[in-house]
């Protein structure tokens, strides 16, 4: 897909502790979701934790209670797909029994060569440059139309890699 | 302006049967089908389809249909689907979308969910006391036909897919939200319906609600 995949992370505080059973909701629609995910045109990569088939268990700068989820995929409009037009809509649909509303941005998402495996902490960073600073090439949301070459990628060097959203100026002349 | 003139290009009767029939099809549509399907001859359903077209009404894409033969075959046939526009007229001007995109951010940031859930309920509630009893699917059908829906029946006749969302724009900008609204309406005109339930089965292009009957076929 031209070189470039649409990385993402979302997070969410949770109310209630992972193993309370009025998470339960929540925990036992997991396997479900990420099997439609891994079988979704589109879909590249996700984030799981050590020994398990999600990213439940993974801590990050966020908090303790905070939860994230992390995938890579082809384009905007099959995470779109995935998010809004799967079995895991019904998932958002009932987030307010399980999630504390957001009081900040929540979802970030930025392109990457592809093939390039993002790790929670870069992911955390775009989060954190969103909250701060809005929506960039760098840093986004679905309501943004930013694409690789906003972001400054595109610009492949003989050793086959993309010059970073950093380099933007010289790769953009 | 434009807007107005696509309706008014519906006002012809057999520009309204031809576009009935090519939305409410699972494919694109050949001259030739939506000829037979609007009962009229071949050519002036070509004249009346390219003027949908032009009115914005229609999307066309030429593509060679396979296992043709005789004459014609191998030229490519023009097919004809929904397009994407939506048209509105109001007289004197409105702006409900403005409104209810702003109040649909508000709620959305509150996680108002529950709320408009319970509000949507209600109003699907108060439809199906209007529309007096509902019994089986095609009962729904009709219901849901009069408020936008293009119910389509599936897997012989136990499900209504429905092809067309009310609220497309605002469930494409708030999708939790809308979608979960959407659902609850649905619930609530279903209410009391035995061996009928709304569920949520989105699939791109279409409504995220699909109804079905719990009855089986071989009942």
């Amino acid at each position: 897909m031209a070189g470039h995949h649409l990385a993402q992370l979302n997070v969410g505080t949770l109310r209630h502790p992972l193993d309370d059973p009025r998470t339960h909701g929540f925990t036992s629609m997991l396997d479900t979701l990420n099997d439609v995910a891994d079988r979704s045109p589109g879909f590249v990569w996700r984030l799981v934790g050590d020994g398990s088939n999600d990213a439940t268990a993974i801590q990050t700068s966020l908090g303790a209670d905070v939860i994230v989820n992390m995938s890579v995929w082809e384009s905007r409009d099959s995470l779109w797909d995935y998010v809004y037009r799967s079995g895991h809509l019904d998932v958002l649909r009932r987030r307010a029994e399980w999630f504390e509303l957001p009081r900040t941005a929540f979802q970030v998402m930025w392109w990457i060569p592809a093939g390039h495996v993002p790790t929670v902490e870069e992911a955390v960073e775009r989060l954190q440059h969103l909250r701060a600073h809005g929506p960039s090439p760098s840093a986004f949301g679905f309501r943004d139309t930013y694409t690789p070459e906003d972001a400054g990628l595109g610009v492949v060097t003989t050793d086959g890699h993309d010059q970073g959203p950093d380099r933007r100026l010289s790769a953009t002349g | 302006m434009e807007d107005i003139e696509a309706i008014v290009v519906l006002q012809d009767p057999i520009r309204r049967q031809l576009y009935e029939y090519v939305v409410a099809q699972d494919h694109e549509v050949s001259r030739n089908e939506a000829s037979e399907g609007a009962g009229i001859g071949r050519t002036l359903a070509a004249f009346h389809l390219d003027k949908l077209v032009d009115a914005g009404l229609l999307a066309t894409e030429s593509r060679r249909l396979t296992g043709r033969s005789g004459p014609g075959a191998g030229r490519p046939a023009k097919l004809y689907r929904r397009s994407g526009a939506e048209h509105h007229v109001s007289v004197p001007a409105r702006d409900y979308r403005t409104a209810a995109d702003l109040l649909a951010e508000v709620a959305d940031g509150a996680r108002l969910d529950v709320e408009l859930r319970a509000a949507a309920w209600r109003e699907g509630r108060a439809a199906r006391v209007a529309a007096g009893p509902i019994e089986d699917l095609d009962a729904v059908r009709a219901v849901l036909s009069g408020r936008g829906y293009e119910p389509r029946t599936e897997a012989g006749g136990t499900v209504l897919r429905l092809v067309n969302c009310p609220f497309h724009v605002l469930s494409e900008r708030h999708p939790a939200l809308i979608c979960g609204m959407n659902l609850a309406l649905l619930e609530g005109l279903l209410e009391d319906t035995e061996g009928l339930r709304a569920r949520l089965d989105p699939q791109p292009g279409m409504c995220c609600v699909t109804v079905e009957s719990s009855k089986n076929n071989d009942d």
